[in-house]
């Protein structure tokens, strides 16, 4: 194993020798041609990622050439410490992220919208009109997306004026006024499904048109578990805020936890011990093996085969129970905390993990067979839901949806930070697109997982888990960026006066990919709705927020 | 006397049904290495049903609150007529398989409508695709029927039974055929995967359980229970008609016990092979579904020819 690490010292620097951000003089001369100024904001806050300021009337046309030169959109965030609202947009090309910053006045605070040429930056759009109550002036859907109809109309929750208990009103008025895209023509009839459904999910709206039983539109309505995250993260101290940043969606606890942490570090100059690294990675990827696995066994669950959901359950619920004896919660919440992690593991711990990695190794040999030639399995999943890679891209997909459709992506590899810097990722990579890709992504993936916990747990050497921390000044600002079980899981912070958080924004990756199943879904059948929403597995609490 | 102890068969054919549904519950859980609850926890949860208030909605008419029973007298109704623990008896001369096929016929008809009745989306698509079902399933199950009508100069189910062990143990292609057709049949029309998934709690994919989901309380009752009693039905059917031995010729104390016992152990059997399919399939794509009892109805076709060409002339 040594020698393995070793021969990946050379890849690393290899790795470390690729020039960054090569695409950016051509995008800077072509704006420039443009006659707009792109320019770098002084200091390293935000690395790695780099941070530009541009005047807002050129907000609209910097999205566009950012377009045109094949960049990804990222998110988009705001913020509002003074008079003037602060509106930060990320974008993203071979692993690479840079930041467009502009600032927008208080008085009628209207900006050009990045939706016309982003498809990607829709939701998030909307979610910052509703709260900060930002015009975006192209954007072509006006129609609240998470502040439903319990605020009136005037009411901007994250305004700073706004109460952090808000104005609760005895009775919260239906949310009737949404208007739906409709169709006419025979045979053409609505479905509404949820938002509460039947079973433990979270809720959510599923406006289908159908005509038969074969669909021809699905429109999402979601918002119904805003819990005003956002606002809570306000004014905490970093641990509160990591606690908080592990509750923005329970399945990717690690993953929120791990990149808000890495966004107050980078704020406060703080570099976590190694081996705090190496255990949140640990963290980190025994979170998307337990998801992964859960995941497989629902997705053949919902076409009726009952007997992998039980199997994959008992996977899952062993290996949890493992975290629980071992880490002390069966998420792994509040492991990781700013400046490293609570919990150490002792060596007799690494010993059991192993045995316990190779008798997972050897369950899952032993299923993949049993899934893969059980025609009446495949017959169901193959083909079923497909997501093509134009669709995937122009949407921002992230993750194994993203992955599924042949967008070969991964953060730990294409971004590595520390641990994953030393370590051989291989992205599992495929291009079919369907149901039945995502579970092959998810079981690839779950088996490189495995061989990084056991290269993790080879690395890791003694030493401290916890670096003390320092308050970093006010108006400190970071960005984390991690690859969850989900994907790219983005984190902003900026710190206020001691040491108090003054604007936390966590972008799951599931806001991306909540737009893909509206457009896989396209042309196949109503009962195949399900399982192709198990497919994609977006967080309903982490698109919320 | 003949009146009474039909009735008592009835009686008892309907309250055996949930044993069976437990029976095969039992047997599922165990194929997929679980805990099984209880052989009685139908009978339990049924209780519970009728403990309960049903909730009926405001949009409700006359007839949803009317359907379960209708459902479940029909469903009665057809366990008095196939021959269980004993043929000939007078319930069963008085009423042939094709009157068994209205019963079927009239309960999912009323169900249908009550699916329908309230006027949610759920309703109204699992509605239509029972009643797509159904239109393929009914010809493939009366051609099965028929071809065995054919055979025994009959649509009496006694008389049948008589004919098959009149002519002892051979095999004939024509039953054959006509068994696996009404295995299909039975697989598409008792709601269990491939077709359907008893199981699932996802309405968009839901059959039977779509037309029901309104349901509670009593009402809900009545309906679990005559699925249940549907169940046994087919079960009864296919093992009396196309393996009859054992089955009781008077009404003797002995020849009914050994009757009871013999009927018992092939529904037994049933209820093993049954989940055993169930754990190797996964459900089948919806517009799958019309292709399989496609091939249920051809099965039942063959079947007939097969007795047209091969054993007419003997």
């Amino acid at each position: 194993m040594n020698v393995l690490l070793k021969a990946h010292q050379d890849s690393i620097m290899t790795r470390g020798s690729v020039p960054r951000f090569t695409w950016l003089p051509a995008l800077q001369e072509e704006l420039a041609r443009l006659g707009v100024k792109l320019g770098e904001a002084q200091g390293e806050s935000l690395l790695p990622a780099r941070l530009f300021e541009l005047n807002s009337r050129d907000w609209g046309r910097a999205a566009q050439e950012a377009k045109h030169q094949g960049l990804r959109w990222a998110g988009l965030w705001v913020e509002k410490p003074g008079a003037a609202f602060i509106v930060t947009a990320c974008f993203e090309k071979q692993g690479d992220h840079a930041l467009f910053r502009t600032r927008v006045a208080d008085l009628d605070p209207e900006l050009p919208s990045h939706t016309p040429y982003f498809s990607a930056a829709s939701r998030l759009e909307r979610h910052a009109a509703d709260l900060f109550g930002i015009v975006f002036t192209d954007h072509p859907d006006r129609r609240r997306w998470i502040r439903h109809q319990a605020w009136g109309e005037g009411q901007f929750p994250l305004r700073r004026d706004f109460p952090r208990a808000g104005t609760p009103v005895p009775l919260t008025p239906p949310d009737n006024g949404y208007h739906f895209i409709v169709a006419q023509g025979e045979g053409v009839y609505e479905i509404p499904v949820g938002p509460i459904h039947a079973g433990i999910i979270e809720p959510g709206h599923f406006h289908f048109l159908a005509v038969g039983e074969t669909v021809l539109n699905l429109e999402e309505r979601l918002g119904y578990v805003h819990k005003g995250i956002e606002k809570l993260g306000e004014d905490r101290d970093p641990a509160g805020l990591a606690r908080l940043a592990g509750r923005v969606s329970g399945d990717s606890s690690v993953a929120h936890a791990w990149a808000a942490c890495m966004a107050m570090e980078r704020a406060a100059r703080i570099e976590p011990p190694p081996r705090a690294l190496i255990l949140r990675a640990i963290f980190a990827e025994r979170e998307r093996i337990a998801n992964h696995l859960g995941d497989i066994g629902a997705i053949c669950n919902d076409v009726g085969f009952a007997f992998a959901n039980y199997q994959f359950g008992r996977l899952r619920e062993l290996w949890q129970r493992d975290n629980l004896a071992w880490f002390g919660h069966r998420l792994l919440m509040d492991l990781v905390v700013p400046g490293g992690v609570a919990r150490d593991i002792s060596n007799g711990f690494g010993f059991a993990m192993i045995k316990q990695i190779s008798a997972l190794r050897r369950e899952l040999d032993e299923l993949r067979p049993l899934l893969a030639e059980n025609t009446s399995l495949q017959d169901r999943l193959v083909a079923a839901g497909v997501l093509r890679k134009e669709t995937a891209s122009a949407l921002g997909c992230l993750g194994y949806v993203a992955r599924a459709s042949g967008m070969d992506f991964d953060l730990r590899r294409d971004a590595p930070y520390a641990p994953y810097d030393g370590l051989p990722v291989e992205a599992v990579c495929r291009g079919e697109g369907d149901v039945a890709a995502r579970l092959e992504v998810r079981y690839d993936e779950s088996y490189v997982s495995l061989g990084l916990l056991e290269q993790l747990l080879e690395a890791l050497q003694d030493g401290e888990i916890l670096a003390p921390w320092k308050t970093p000044p006010a108006g400190a600002e970071g960005l984390g960026l991690v690859e969850g079980w989900r994907g790219e899981t983005l984190c902003f912070v900026r710190f206020g006066e001691e040491g108090r958080i003054a604007r936390y924004f966590p972008r799951d990756p599931s806001v991306f990919n909540w737009s893909a199943l509206e457009k896989l879904i396209h042309g196949n059948i109503v009962p195949d709705f399900p399982v192709c929403n198990k497919s994609v597995n977006g967080s309903y609490s982490g698109q919320d927020l | 006397m003949d009146w009474i102890l039909a009735f008592l068969e009835t009686v008892l054919f309907a309250s055996l049904a949930p044993l069976l549904a437990g029976w095969i519950k039992w047997v599922k859980c165990r194929l997929q290495n679980r805990k099984a609850p209880s052989l009685v926890q139908p009978y339990r949860e049924l209780a519970k049903l009728f403990r309960k208030q049903p909730v009926v909605a405001d949009s409700a008419s006359w007839l949803f609150e009317f359907a379960p029973y209708v459902v479940f007298a029909s469903a009665v109704l057809s366990a008095a007529i196939v021959p269980f623990v004993a043929a000939h008896m007078p319930t069963s001369a008085i009423a042939d398989i094709i009157v068994l096929v209205g019963f079927f016929a009239l309960g999912r008809f009323f169900l249908a409508l009550a699916g329908m009745d309230v006027g949610t989306a759920f309703g109204g698509m699992g509605s239509s695709r029972e009643m797509t079902i159904a239109s393929l399933a009914e010809p493939a199950m009366l051609m099965a029927v028929f071809t065995l009508a054919m055979s025994a100069s009959t649509t009496n189910l006694s008389t049948a039974i008589d004919y098959v062990l009149n002519s002892g143990l051979v095999l004939r292609p024509s039953f054959i055929f006509a068994l696996a057709g009404l295995l299909l049949v039975a697989v598409a029309e008792t709601g269990r995967i491939p077709v359907d998934n008893p199981a699932t709690h996802l309405e968009l994919t839901m059959i039977h359980e779509a037309m029901i989901l309104e349901y509670s309380g009593r009402h809900l009752a009545f309906i679990e229970w005559a699925s249940q009693i549907r169940l046994m039905l087919y079960g009864v059917l296919i093992a009396n008609i196309f393996l009859p031995w054992g089955i009781a010729h008077d009404f003797s104390p002995q020849e009914m016990g050994y009757g009871f016992l013999a009927i018992m152990a092939k529904l037994l059997v049933l209820g093993i092979i049954l989940p055993v399919c169930e754990t190797l399939f996964a459900k089948m794509r919806l517009f799958r579904v019309p292709e399989f009892l496609g091939f249920a109805y051809l099965l039942s076709l063959l079947g007939m020819l097969s007795h047209i060409i091969l054993e007419v002339g003997n």
